[in-house]
């Protein structure tokens, strides 16, 4: 599977973000979005997640399911976790999971691979910041989709979680999937390559 | 037909639990009613002819109470942006959601009528059929009403634009389930014709609703 986006530009508000802006990824393939504030990182990894209108250019798909559109072979990982405070941790996972068409018997591996499985009955309401984000990112585990749009996905995380998210990256590398992530540092993953935005 | 359920299961979950609203459009319709009688007096005549307006003027508002709050959650905490890369189209997410909200608002309404009909001096015969009118009235309501809330979910306090927006909309609702409703009690006129016209409301809102609502989603979110 391959993704080409192909001069991407994005104005939001009427204002111009970037433009002219290329970028391929093939399988087992990382990309680091890296660039000052308001540089356009969010918007260009909401663009690739068909979340905002590209205003111009185009993103390619090659390979993969060719029938689905890309949104639908892709998680997306924001600022905001998307959890219910209500629903407890393995009900909030459960769902998301049920959702992106996975098994119900996906949910249990994917709390342990973040090391939330002791927290399973309870109320989303209590968690921390960082457990929160643990608990949005084992949505990426339990439903597998080959490509995983993250925004800063270490924020909030303490050092052994982004270890954990390091390797959980790895893993999903290896086993060849894509990832593209925005962050203002280095988030584990060695052999990505980097685009700059806001250079011009 | 697994992320359907899942959506719909998720919906009534969090609307019965804490925070969750879905008996607030009841005990408001419960206040509405009971406080009638004081206003009026106790005219028992009168309260019988104005009771089916009544009902169906207070489930219209008692409806439109959670509405804003449909989207605004799930815009909120990121939920909306995942809902919309699932597999499932949007419209029938949507589509979903609104049923889970026509089920945890607007069903426990149909059911308590007949009591508050009580109140109103209601004959007991009509009782039944003034609930059947409601039953099939109320989802054009919340269907009608899920526009409203697409369409103002970026709005921090929608609610009011909400009922500006939705109300007008609802007038053929109201017009036809009262008609229906008074048929019932009163005749002369037949019950079949107004009922029908309700019916058919419903189903137009049922097709037209989660389109116009994903649209209008799909637009807010840019």
């Amino acid at each position: 599977m391959q993704i080409r986006g192909e001069n991407l530009s994005c104005s939001r508000g009427g204002r111009g973000v970037f433009a002219g802006l290329n970028f391929s990824l093939s399988s087992g393939e990382a990309l680091l979005v890296t660039g000052r504030n308001g540089a356009g990182k969010s918007s260009l990894l909401r663009m690739i997640a068909g979340l905002i209108c590209i205003s111009a250019g185009q993103v390619e798909v090659t390979g993969g399911a060719e029938d689905a559109p890309l949104a639908e072979q892709t998680h997306y990982l924001g600022h905001q976790d998307a959890l219910k405070p209500s629903l407890s941790v393995a009900e909030n996972l459960g769902f998301w999971a049920a959702y992106f068409g996975a098994l119900p018997d996906a949910v249990e591996p994917a709390l342990e691979a973040v090391d939330l499985a002791g927290l399973a009955d309870l109320p989303a309401a209590y968690l921390s910041a960082g457990q929160r984000r643990r608990l949005a990112i084992a949505r990426l585990i339990a439903a597998p989709r080959p490509l995983w749009l993250l925004d800063e996905p270490t924020s909030a995380l303490d050092e052994p979680s982004q270890k954990r998210l390091a390797e959980l990256m790895r893993g999903h590398l290896a086993g060849g999937g894509m990832i593209i992530a925005a962050a203002h540092g280095p988030i584990g993953l060695d052999r990505a390559r980097e685009i700059k935005l806001g250079q011009s | 037909m697994n992320a359907l359920l899942a959506l719909l299961m998720r919906d009534i979950r969090l609307s019965t639990r804490v925070g969750g609203g879905a008996l607030m459009g009841a005990l408001f319709f419960l206040i509405l009613v009971v406080m009638m009688p004081f206003a009026l007096g106790p005219d028992l005549a009168l309260l019988g002819r104005i009771g089916p307006a009544t009902l169906w003027l207070g489930a219209l508002l008692a409806s439109l109470l959670a509405l804003d709050r449909l989207f605004a959650t799930d815009y909120e905490d990121g939920s909306l942006d995942l809902l919309m890369m699932g597999r499932m189209p949007l419209e029938l997410a949507v589509a979903t959601k609104a049923v889970a909200h026509w089920l945890t608002t607007a069903l426990p309404l149909v059911i308590i009528t007949p009591i508050l009909g009580l109140m109103l001096n209601v004959e007991l015969s009509a009782m039944g059929w003034l609930a059947l009118t409601l039953l099939a009235g109320t989802p054009a309501l919340t269907f009608i009403g899920l526009i409203g809330a697409a369409l103002s979910v970026t709005l921090r306090r929608g609610g009011l634009l909400l009922a500006v927006l939705v109300l007008p909309l609802t007038i053929p609702v109201l017009i036809f389930g009262v008609a229906a409703a008074n048929a019932a009690i009163a005749g002369p006129a037949p019950f079949g014709p107004p009922f029908t016209i309700v019916c058919a409301l419903s189903l137009g809102s049922l097709v037209l609703g989660p389109f116009a609502a994903a649209a209008a989603l799909r637009h807010g979110l840019e």
